[in-house]
């Protein structure tokens, strides 16, 4: 029976509503939020303009926005993936027990370097590619594949350790992180590689209409799990490449490892304009999203607010993100 | 007598195409009412109007003499009106008594809390008038269709109705059920209970009606009592001509049988290497095989009957059927996105094994869905990203997948003008923004880019307007003088005669009937379709 309603064309919505989404849907939003944020707290900040701060900032800022790379792949196919933060963990304390000079498997060798790297790299993937599996092929929900994978692997990274930091790591190791030149050029390279194969590649394509429609890019000649599986397996893989720049700039590698930071990586994804229900989504929202959640972790520091203030801001902010999310995807359907 | 519900001057449109045109009825207590006519006749959307679920563009409905303007299902239910649906609504984790009573559970007292021993008696009672012997705690999922439609006619009684409306209420039921079914619709009638009937069984519809109505094309075109109808007068009536439908001439004549083919053009290799770069899915044309497209015994269970058919080059086969039929069900199984277990399908004599959606693509096929909004489009996605999608990886380098962005942009620039897009939408504009028939452009022009060899249609030119309709059909026959084989899945007869030149008639997932283009004949396809046997 032919109950079939064809939508309306956009010039029937009314004005305001029209302005409304646009003005929802510009993509440097965030950015200015945070531009005009920071000159606002510039001022009224003691601390936040100074060379110490600001490259402090920076050094945790990259392997943040490595992190929420690889979740903006993820959240654009249609999955989540909560398991990023212990994939960096296990990966940090694997690199550290390989590498550390006084137990490590490979202490004193000439090849520790670059065979711990190997090996970091080697468990993100493999943990993506589970991860991926479990998703892709067995179909099970990413939410409770990856909820399960952060507490498995969040707990296997305390026991490898038996809940110790390890120190003593090889110095040109902790360079790879601690040199703020080397790892920009690293960090903002990873990001422009993720940025080119979403949106200059037939991969990157293949993944947004994965989250748009999937059962469209099913029949559309798509092969659906095989990009769902590389979505988590590119996540697992960034873990461990923030893991590397991470534990480098601590000098430790330790199971706490980005313990707190699963928040920090949803809200600057989300809020960088990513959309929790898939098939939206780009590299520079992430960097935008990354730059505003530092600018407020920061900040709030700085002024004195404790650790569980400025918790209750960032959920907030992030509360308000998936809201506009939301309330636009409610509004677009309204127009279907 | 006055009348119980009186329709008065319905008119219904769809985006300009007009579903329900001037619909005057009157409904007197105690009648059953047939009411019989093709798909998209306005049959569902005149029950929907009477639902709540839609309102009319125009005219106006009373219940007993006072105005009725329901504007949602609760008001239907509150004058007593209640609906046994073909699809079944009932929620399959909750027992039968839960779901007899969802919406007006009885309390004890004035507490909230649902007095069980009230719930299992009511519904034992209901139970016992439609001859259903479960307990009332059972759960709706341990029944078969047959019981749960016994469940929802129990449900429709228990609100104590004043009409009841069946929409094709046999299709899940077996025999037997069928006959309890029509034994407790007598006991109804006797009772005095008013009734609306709508099925595709006619000899149903008039053994158990007191009076017919038959819609054609959103029109009354027939009622009275049930003495002035038999089954061919009925079909003849819902089949009826409609002339304002045009179909573009055809340029050449299919190839056909064991007939030399039209165009039997060697194919250069320079060419072919040419298309292969261009089409994305890496098809060489080959010269026109016969069969192009041959299917044998293919079965799955309750879904397709042991079909078998074959589609040559050139030519443009229909596949006509009633809703639930088995037609979307199987141009879905042949592009692999439905298992089937047995029988074959194999494309220029090399059998696809295990078909799945990219292999399907890479021989050459194509398919078309019936839903554009469910897996047609991704709409808020951009029209060229649409267009290109399923040629998207001919765009690509191998390996690092990187896109050529200058090609990619001329195959959306070209495909956007052979289908005649309106010029007006950017490419970058979310699908979203068009119009249905604009809409159906870009999906038919994704899979024209593809230069299918195997073309699969599922409504084509669903909801849009003529005049899109009429450059749809344009391309497809473009498309079929190309060398492509065209299968074509309507509900619209007019659509099928217009265009095709072989047609297959789907009943109760079988081929019942196979007409050539010299035999068309609208009313038997009808009744093929339509009966038990076909009539040939």
């Amino acid at each position: 029976m032919t109950t079939y309603n064809e939508p309306p064309t956009t010039n029937h919505e009314p004005r305001t509503r029209e302005l409304a989404i646009r003005w929802l849907e510009s993509e440097h939003l965030v950015f200015v939020f945070t531009a005009v944020g920071f000159l606002v707290l510039w001022p009224v900040t003691p601390g936040l303009v100074t060379r110490q701060n600001l490259s402090n900032v920076l050094l945790t800022l990259l392997p943040l926005l490595v992190l929420a790379c690889g979740q903006t792949v993820v959240l654009i196919t249609g999955g989540i993936d909560l398991s990023a933060c212990a994939i960096m963990a296990v990966t940090s304390v694997v690199g550290g027990l390989a590498m550390n000079g006084d137990t490590g498997w490979l202490a004193g060798s000439v090849w520790a370097v670059p065979i711990g790297l190997l090996l970091m790299v080697g468990v993100g993937l493999a943990i993506g590619a589970f991860n991926g599996f479990s998703v892709a092929v067995l179909r099970m929900p990413p939410f409770m594949v990856t909820l399960t994978g952060m507490m498995f692997f969040g707990g296997l990274a305390t026991w490898l350790t038996r809940s110790e930091t390890i120190y003593n790591l090889p110095s040109a190791f902790n360079a790879l992180g601690g040199c703020l030149p080397l790892v920009a050029t690293l960090a903002f390279g990873l990001a422009l590689v993720v940025h080119m194969l979403l949106s200059r590649t037939l991969y990157g394509r293949w993944f947004y209409a994965v989250g748009q429609n999937t059962r469209m890019a099913r029949v559309s000649g798509v092969p659906v799990s095989a990009v769902t599986f590389g979505a988590y397996v590119l996540s697992g893989l960034l873990a461990a490449a923030a893991a590397i720049l991470y534990t480098g700039q601590a000098e430790t590698a330790s199971p706490f490892l980005g313990q707190r930071l699963l928040l920090d990586v949803i809200a600057a994804t989300v809020i960088g304009g990513t959309s929790l229900f898939g098939g939206r989504g780009k590299v520079v929202w992430t960097v935008y999203g990354v730059l505003f959640i530092k600018l407020l972790d920061n900040s709030l520091n700085l002024l004195n607010c404790t650790y569980f203030t400025v918790t209750m801001v960032k959920g907030a902010a992030v509360l308000a993100a998936a809201l506009l999310d939301a309330t636009r995807r409610r509004w677009l359907e309204v127009g279907t | 007598m006055s009348a119980l519900l009186q329709f008065d001057g319905i008119t219904k449109r769809f985006g300009g195409v007009p579903v329900l045109r001037d619909i005057t009825l009157a409904l007197q207590p105690g009648i059953t009412l047939g009411m019989v006519g093709e798909n998209g006749a306005g049959k569902s959307t005149l029950l929907n109007i009477l639902g709540g679920n839609l309102r009319p563009d125009a005219g106006r409905m009373t219940w007993e003499g006072g105005a009725y303007a329901p504007t949602g299902p609760a008001d239907a239910e509150a004058v007593g009106i209640a609906f046994v649906h073909q699809e079944l609504n009932l929620f399959p984790n909750l027992s039968i008594g839960e779901n007899l009573f969802l919406t007006r559970f009885p309390r004890r007292g004035r507490w909230p809390v649902i007095h069980h021993r009230a719930v299992a008696t009511e519904t034992a009672r209901w139970l016992l008038e439609v001859g259903l012997t479960a307990p009332p705690d059972t759960l709706v999922e341990s029944l078969s269709a047959g019981e749960r439609q016994l469940v929802e006619i129990a449900r429709a009684l228990s609100s104590q109705p004043r009409l009841i409306l069946f929409d094709e209420p046999t299709t899940s039921l077996s025999e037997r059920e069928t006959r309890q079914f029509f034994a407790l619709m007598e006991r109804l009638r006797a009772r005095g209970l008013t009734m609306i009937y709508i099925s595709h069984t006619l000899e149903d519809v008039l053994r158990l009606s007191d009076e017919l109505a038959v819609l054609r094309d959103g029109t009354l075109v027939a009622h009275g009592p049930r003495a002035e109808f038999d089954v061919d007068r009925l079909v003849t009536l819902m089949v009826g001509r409609r002339l304002d439908q045009l179909f573009p001439a055809r340029q050449r004549a299919p190839v056909v049988g064991n007939e030399p083919a039209v165009e039997e053009r060697p194919i250069d290799p320079r060419q072919a290497a040419q298309v292969k770069a261009r089409s994305g899915t890496g098809t060489v044309p080959r010269g026109p095989c016969r069969p192009l497209l041959e299917v044998r015994g293919l079965t799955r269970t309750g879904v397709v009957q042991d079909i078998s058919f074959q589609l040559n080059a050139g030519e443009v086969l229909g596949v006509f059927g009633l809703m639930g039929a088995g037609r979307s069900e199987l141009a879905q199984i042949l592009f692999g996105l439905e298992p089937f277990e047995a029988g074959s399908v194999s494309i220029c004599g090399r059998p696809l094994v295990s078909p799945r959606p990219t292999h399907c693509l890479r021989e050459g096929m194509a398919y078309l869905t019936e839903s554009r909004h469910e897996d047609g489009l991704a709409l808020e996605a951009s029209i060229a990203e649409n267009l290109a999608l399923v040629t998207l990886r001919s765009h690509a380098r191998s390996g690092t997948g990187w896109l050529n962005r200058v090609t990619l942009a001329a195959a959306v620039r070209s495909i956007r003008e052979a289908v005649r897009l309106t010029p007006t939408a950017r490419d970058d504009a979310p699908v979203r923004t068009l119009s249905g028939g604009n809409q159906q452009r870009v999906v038919l022009g994704k899979w024209l880019l593809a230069k299918p060899q195997v073309l699969i249609l599922d409504e084509p030119t669903r909801g849009i307007d003529v005049g899109a309709k009429f450059e749809i059909h344009q391309l497809i026959l473009q498309r079929a003088e190309a060398g492509a084989g065209v299968l074509i899945i309507s509900s619209e007869l007019e659509e099928l005669i217009g265009l095709c030149d072989r047609i297959l008639v789907m009943r109760r997932g079988e081929l019942v009937d196979e007409l050539s283009r010299s035999k068309f004949d609208r009313e038997r396809i009808l009744r093929a379709a339509l009966h038990e046997r076909s009539a040939t």
